[in-house]
């Protein structure tokens, strides 16, 4: 029987949103010195509000009103208070998270059921976690009185704004720090609005300060003589050119770039489950992700049948308007990107991969791409080499174990990895010989504030989440 | 034990039994069958069958003659792939976040009222109560006639007369348990007597039960040559196979119970008795719903879900409705292939029709219920 569900939007109205933002600045929202952007609603290319930039004098203006606060508010303070104003923003971040779900799928276009499920809930634990660290430094194996490093500087990029921001801030105030924090250019507003929850907190003024702007914001801020440390997540190639300019500074980095991340599947997997974590591991959030598990490693006594059913399973999401409760796959972040996605899938198609895509009806504007998918990709393509940052799917096949970890291993990259089978042994024998940060076995995309979180080789260094998470804003 | 080949049963067995386990010619061997779930594959021994009804009691086209004895079941049922819970779980958690709004939540209203079992299987039941029941199997609703007929009627076969008489003319099905239910404990004989009392009072579904003692022992045989011999008893009357997946040792288990069924030919696998809790859980119906959609992929065969026990609300149905949508498919989406075996969930599921067409809630008192 045919059965249509009908639309079930969320009111765009929840978002509350305002006609122009202006950057959060030593306690205050002010005028910046810079060009107002405008960001733009991704699923209808409508602009959402004006937002205010910093020009070159507000990055001075930030970092000076976050040293301030540094050493006479909120370095001093005890962890027990400091933990108080967190516990709070978390709170609020939870009360107040239907509106910041709504407002996150209307400037970045990822679906409401994640933004609403995902993004939100996890950025509320990330702070509820690291405000019940902020009094117990001392006991996180780091040394018995570990310092704050002062004040740090945070870019972050457009995939996960509000949990982005969170990841940064959430750690950096509970050590101690304070922070300057640029939000990517394409989604400033959820970052805009949590800095205005610390406000409403009471947050001391220059404690957390939100600078919005493009790359030259960004640029000026991770080069500011004025800070102690610098934390970045965006692209690789960005990555690399700000270690070259903090190497030799003494400053402090941490960076969690790029992946090209592979999910093995063995032949003694839980099949419907694997199908399911490998749609998870590459469509979750359109694929932007930077530990999207964008190269499909199929044992080859499977492969056939499990791209069967990969496709079969493929063709039942739901690809359309990001405010629908029910869409699976939202829209593309930018036009920028999605040129990018639309060139690689092109050279997939150019080196002779076959592309496979779903025959999902794509809304009729807006920036969309559907799920797609390659076989036959080899090694040497760059739609297995190139991190694509998108719904894209390459699937290379495998004979044993050794040939999957030495396929797997075969990227710059390392930052997550995916293991699927029944047998633990199996599992552990894999996890220690893929060269990722994070491995998944049989699940992918899981995040949890207690699981550090982060990358090597060329997809950075630093741990965000857990623990070890901590020592990135510590003295230790 | 099974005797290999001759498909002679074990001792007590019947010939009606025995005949069930002749191999035909066309029997293909175990090593067509890989070890996961196989996809479609164009198989010339299938391509001139149709799609439905191509049975003759040994196990399903493709799979050859798995239940051929203990050796080849055990082989085969613990040759399907494993089911990782987590992964389960967490697909089942996102789906019950579709949100079925407007038209679409009025026809998967209609759809789960034409998908009801309507069921009563009490020590007390009476002849008025079954009739009561049918009554309201045919017009669930007298006030709003559009409202479509449920399924069936599911009695204890000693009332399956009762209820063919008061639904006689109606189009719903009378189904009737049988086997000893809802335990199961009891001997063949027993248990093929009782299904010969319901398919001769006239029902047309049975609901059997496996033999979950044999299944947690690990005597596959045992079960699946039961399940062929009711199978058998109920002539033209669709069987109905019940896992009682809370009884069973988790999901690995309710996969391999599923294909167990499957290929001793039930029409239908069952979640539960609604006698043990937990009975019918997303998770579960996800898998059975796997289960149906590879035997499809594999046989082209169409076989049935019934989620029985613990759905009391129209909003659960239209959970599992999502489910039959997107694990097996709108195929799935009839009453001949999905089934609820409910008895509370009726009224629910009228009252949310009338909310959805009027507007407002109404006080069940407002609406009968048998």
């Amino acid at each position: 029987m045919d059965w249509t569900y009908a639309p079930a939007p969320e009111s765009a109205a929840l978002a509350n949103l305002q006609p122009a933002y202006r950057p959060f600045l030593d306690g205050q929202f002010v005028d910046g010195g810079g060009e107002p952007l405008k960001t733009t609603n991704p699923a209808t290319e409508e602009v959402l509000a004006e937002v205010g930039t910093a020009g070159p004098a507000d990055v001075d203006r930030a970092v000076a009103a976050a040293r301030r606060a540094y050493t006479e508010v909120w370095g001093p303070m005890p962890g027990a208070e400091r933990a108080k104003y967190l516990f709070r923003i978390a709170r609020v971040v939870a009360e107040r998270s239907r509106e910041l779900a709504v407002l996150e799928t209307l400037d970045n276009g990822k679906p409401i059921r994640e933004s609403r499920d995902i993004d939100v809930p996890t950025a509320s634990a990330h702070l509820f976690h690291h405000a019940g660290w902020a009094d117990k430094l001392g006991y996180a194996g780091l040394g018995p009185d570990p310092r704050p490093l002062g004040v740090v500087g945070a870019v972050i990029p457009w995939n996960f704004p509000l949990l982005m921001a969170v990841w940064k801030i959430a750690p950096a105030l509970a050590c101690g720090n304070t922070i300057v924090l640029k939000p990517a250019e394409t989604t400033p507003l959820t970052a805009l609005v949590l800095a205005g929850i610390a406000a409403d907190a009471g947050l001391p003024p220059g404690v957390l300060n939100v600078l919005p702007g493009a790359g030259d914001v960004g640029a000026a801020l991770v080069g500011h003589q004025g800070l102690d440390k610098v934390a970045f997540t965006g692209s690789t190639e960005v990555g690399k050119e700000i270690q070259r300019r903090l190497g030799g500074t003494g400053r402090r980095l941490t960076l969690e770039l790029g992946g090209k991340a592979a999910n093995i599947v063995y032949d003694d997997a839980p099949l419907d489950q694997a199908v399911d974590g490998v749609v998870d591991g590459i469509f979750f959030n359109q694929g932007h992700v930077c530990c999207a598990g964008s190269r499909l490693l199929v044992q080859e006594s499977i492969a056939e049948e499990f791209e069967t059913l990969l496709r079969a399973r493929i063709e039942t999401l739901r690809v359309g308007d990001p405010l629908d409760k029910n869409t699976d796959v939202g829209a593309i972040n930018s036009r920028a990107q999605l040129d990018r996605i639309v060139d690689l899938a092109a050279a997939g198609d150019a080196e002779g991969a076959q592309r496979w895509t779903s025959s999902c009806a794509l809304p009729e504007r807006g920036l969309f791409f559907p799920p797609t998918v390659f076989s036959g990709v080899e090694q040497t393509m760059r739609v297995a080499r190139e991190e694509i940052f998108g719904p894209v799917l390459s699937v290379l096949t495998f004979r044993t174990p050794d040939e999957a970890v030495a396929k797997a291993n075969n990227t710059p990259y390392g930052l997550s990895a995916g293991v699927w089978t029944e047998k633990g042994a199996k599992a552990l024998w894999t996890a220690q010989r893929v060269r990722a940060g994070v491995v998944w076995a049989n699940t992918f995309n899981r995040f949890d504030p207690t699981a550090p979180f982060g990358g090597y080789r060329e997809s950075g260094f630093g741990r965000e989440g857990g623990r070890i998470g901590l020592e990135a804003y510590l003295d230790a | 034990m099974r005797p290999a080949p001759s498909g002679v049963i074990a001792p007590g067995g019947r010939t009606a039994a025995a005949t069930t386990l002749d191999r035909g010619p066309a029997a293909l061997t175990l090593s067509a069958v890989t070890t996961i779930v196989p996809a479609p594959r164009p198989d010339a021994r299938n391509a001139g069958r149709a799609p439905v009804d191509t049975r003759d009691g040994v196990a399903g086209p493709g799979f050859g003659d798995v239940g051929r004895d203990e050796a080849s079941l055990r082989r085969f049922l613990h040759g399907l792939p494993g089911v990782d819970q987590v992964g389960l779980e967490r697909r089942s958690a996102v789906l019950a976040t579709r949100s079925i709004k407007r038209e679409s939540k009025l026809q998967a209203l209609d759809m789960a009222i034409s998908m009801i079992d309507l069921t009563t299987l009490e020590g007390s039941d009476t002849p008025g109560k079954v009739r009561s029941l049918c009554a309201q199997a045919r017009r669930p609703d007298p006030d709003h006639p559009q409202v479509p007929p449920v399924a069936a009627v599911c009695v204890y076969p000693d009332l399956a007369g009762i209820a063919v008489e008061a639904l006689r003319g109606s189009g719903v099905a009378v189904a009737a348990v049988a086997t000893a239910f809802p335990s199961g404990r009891s001997s063949r004989a027993v248990k093929l007597a009782d299904t010969a009392l319901a398919v001769e009072a006239g029902a047309s579904e049975i609901d059997m039960v496996i033999d979950r003692g044999a299944f947690l022992t690990g005597r596959y045989g045992a079960v699946y040559d039961e399940i062929a011999a009711v199978k058998q008893a109920c002539g033209s009357a669709h069987l109905k196979v019940i896992l009682e997946t809370g009884e069973l040792a988790g999901y690995d288990d309710v996969r391999r119970a599923s294909w167990l069924a499957l290929l001793a030919g039930a029409d239908v696998i069952k979640t539960s008795t609604g006698k043990i809790s937990p009975a019918a859980t997303l998770p579960v119906v996800q898998l059975m719903l796997q289960a149906v959609r590879d035997w499809h992929r594999a046989t082209g065969e169409l076989r049935g879900v019934k989620a029985a026990g613990g759905i009391r609300t129209a909003k659960d149905a239209i959970r599992h409705l999502v489910a039959v949508n997107e694990i097996a498919g709108p195929a799935w989406l009839t009453p001949q292939l999905f089934r609820f075996g409910a008895s509370s969930l009726l009224g629910d599921l009228l009252r949310q029709r009338r909310t959805q067409q009027g507007g407002h809630y109404e006080s069940t008192d407002r609406i009968g219920n048998a």
